[in-house]
């Protein structure tokens, strides 16, 4: 067991009252695999990241537990938890151009990130590992490259360094927070091959952070999908896609473009409405104004617990079975 | 075929020269700064001849011409002589040491307590940026110039304790800017990532805030040259600086105040004239140093 979390979550003091950001979200990582957390914006998913690394704003207030492989992260000290960031967990942020110092070179960030954690390295060593790193992250002439500025690199180079960055001291677990949002199509191929080259040739955990269902349907092992605050569906990578078991998870699906079917003849599925606000989360099951199964008494009262649904699959509805599958009206 | 080869080689030249050395790379571009190149060879030309007076100076100091008295400019006294018959040039180049060197010492020491006090209160915030931020507030409210004579008359009235007084204002300026800048640098997404591979505290703020402060510190700096060695004068006009038998400009432009409308007003144009000069040259400096260290080459 690689992470474990348990019951987390994170609020912040707002002035419409408190946000509650994360709630209740438990689930387990293992060594080597790749786990996809899917939800829309607003859903927890940056925030979990960013409580597991510790980098949550001040302001925060985190309950839970974070294990890493067995050691307890919350209530840590920064000191202590900067001992962790960077080498056992290291996380690559959604848009590079402004994740990286605009006034350093890309191989001062590559070596940065090296010598924080190994102090008595030569500057020799330093740059021999950056372009090696440059270079396993299939950026062409490293040599040269390693004294650009970031505004000198594309879109795709970038994030490309970003990686080259996290991967620096070979962590553990690698955290992607969006890492193709910012992407044109192309790219993103691209930057997930890099992703999942790295985990190969490391074996790295990977935890994928997306509001793309196609890319965690390419990349992931599992899925945990999010929904204001919570986890909605847990599920192995197939089973959530052709088993969904939560109306969320469907209606996430239904609202995908696909191949097989003429786009003009009938408009994309939307999910009706929108997502609560953090500051006022509805009563019972987050989702259940916006869907089309809920029942008055038994979705407005209390928060579903998960209710196992197959192997390793879990969905936090108490309809589960009982909602009529398909594509929802 | 000849013409497709160069060009690519022609190309690979020009990618080498934006990318060699950054140190390199903003030197070329300081050169290149159309005022702050000649303003730079126009300040350490002021310097060399202020500090070489002893050697440069036509005079040497404080040579009085009793008979002669004050004389309009001439090929002998080329900015005339003052009303005891000193060379008024001489006179200037020795008044710009103390001028120049307060200048210098006080941008020196304000930027140097300001930056790291700025970007303390900025980063770190808490009580301890509450605390520094009122007491800048606190000498934001007090009258500067007041308070300056003040502290210059209780410690005595010599170079060093002017630019104490001087430097214990001026550092506010800079800790205010400076910590207005790292409390919108730290909310970028840059700063989350140097947390993200474990930095410190110390090294983010010395390898990411302060590189991306370099700018703004210099301009400010600059300026803080430029004021001080305008607040400076004032101090010596009102007669609270520097006191014979040293000197400054501030103190010569005092002592030749009122010259105004008399025949004898170029007593009073020469050492403005250098205050000027030497303000400018700072600034263009300033100016040439913030576009050259900007990386993206755009004005901050």
């Amino acid at each position: 067991m690689l992470l474990e979390v348990e019951n987390l979550s994170i609020s912040f003091p707002t002035e419409s009252g408190i946000a509650r950001a994360v709630e209740g979200v438990s689930f387990r990582l293992l060594e080597g695999e790749t786990m996809g957390i899917v939800g829309e914006s607003g859903s927890g998913k940056s925030m979990t990241a960013m409580a597991i690394m510790g980098i949550l704003p001040r302001a925060a207030t985190v309950t839970g537990s974070i294990r890493f492989r067995g050691r307890e992260l919350v209530g840590l000290s920064d000191e202590e938890l900067r001992e962790v960031r960077g080498r056992d967990i290291a996380i690559v942020f959604q848009d590079a151009l402004t994740a990286l110092n605009p006034v350093m070179t890309v191989g001062e960030q590559l070596m940065e990130a090296v010598r924080v954690h190994r102090p008595g390295i030569t500057s020799a060593q330093l740059r021999a590992r950056a372009v090696e790193l440059l270079d396993l992250v299939g950026i062409p002439d490293p040599e040269r490259r390693i004294d650009r500025y970031p505004h000198e690199f594309s879109g795709g180079m970038r994030q490309r360094v970003m990686i080259g960055v996290s991967i620096a001291n070979e962590p553990d677990l690698l955290i992607a927070d969006e890492p193709t949002t910012a992407l044109d199509v192309t790219v993103q191929a691209q930057v997930l091959d890099v992703l999942r080259e790295v985990q190969q040739r490391t074996g790295t955990t990977v935890m994928l952070i997306t509001h793309d269902l196609g890319v965690i349907a390419g990349v992931a092992d599992r899925v945990i999908v999010m929904y204001a605050g919570g986890i909605v569906e847990a599920a192995d990578v197939d089973p959530l896609f052709y088993e969904t078991a939560h109306p969320y998870t469907a209606g996430l699906l239904a609202s995908l473009p696909r191949m097989d079917r003429r786009s003009g003849d009938e408009p994309l599925y939307q999910i009706p409405g929108q997502p609560p606000l953090s500051t006022a989360w509805p009563a019972g099951c987050r989702f259940f104004p916006r869907c089309a199964h809920a029942v008055a008494g038994r979705c407005d009262t209390v928060v579903p617990p998960p209710v196992t649904v197959g192997a390793d699959h879990t969905a936090n509805c108490v309809r589960v079975g009982e909602w009529p599958k398909g594509v929802p009206t | 075929m000849s013409g497709v080869g160069q060009a690519v080689s022609g190309e690979l030249i020009g990618e080498q020269q934006s990318s060699t050395g950054s140190a390199v790379q903003i030197m070329r571009r300081f050169l290149r700064h159309r005022l702050a190149m000649p303003s730079l060879v126009v300040l350490v030309l002021l310097l060399v001849v202020c500090f070489g007076a002893a050697v440069i100076a036509p005079y040497p100091r404080g040579l009085q011409d009793l008979l002669l008295g004050p004389t309009g400019p001439s090929p002998e006294h080329w900015l005339g002589t003052d009303e005891i018959g000193r060379d008024y040039l001489s006179e200037i180049l020795y008044a710009g040491q103390v001028s120049l060197a307060i200048g210098l010492a006080v941008a020196v020491l304000s930027t140097l307590v300001g930056t790291a006090l700025g970007a303390i209160a900025g980063y770190v915030g808490g009580w301890i940026g509450e605390l520094l931020m009122r007491i800048t507030d606190l000498f934001l409210i007090v009258p500067a110039i007041a308070l300056i004579a003040i502290i210059v008359q209780g410690l005595g009235p010599s170079p060093v304790t002017i630019v104490l007084a001087l430097a214990a204002l001026g550092w506010t300026y800079i800790a205010r800017v400076v910590r207005g800048q790292v409390l919108s640098l730290r909310e970028r997404d840059f700063i989350d990532a140097a947390r993200g591979i474990g930095a410190s505290s110390v090294r983010i703020i010395a390898s990411h805030l302060l590189p991306n402060l370099v700018g703004i510190v210099v301009v400010a700096m600059s300026l803080s040259v430029a004021s001080a060695i305008i607040v400076e004068s004032t101090l010596s006009f009102l007669g609270f600086g520097v006191q014979p038998p040293d000197t400054s400009w501030g103190a010569m432009l005092s002592q030749a105040a009122g010259y105004v409308g008399t025949d004898r007003v170029y007593l009073l144009y020469f050492p403005g004239l250098f205050i000027l000069v030497t303000v400018l040259c700072v600034n263009f400096i300033g100016d040439g140093l913030r576009d050259a260290l900007d990386p993206q080459g755009k004005q901050l």
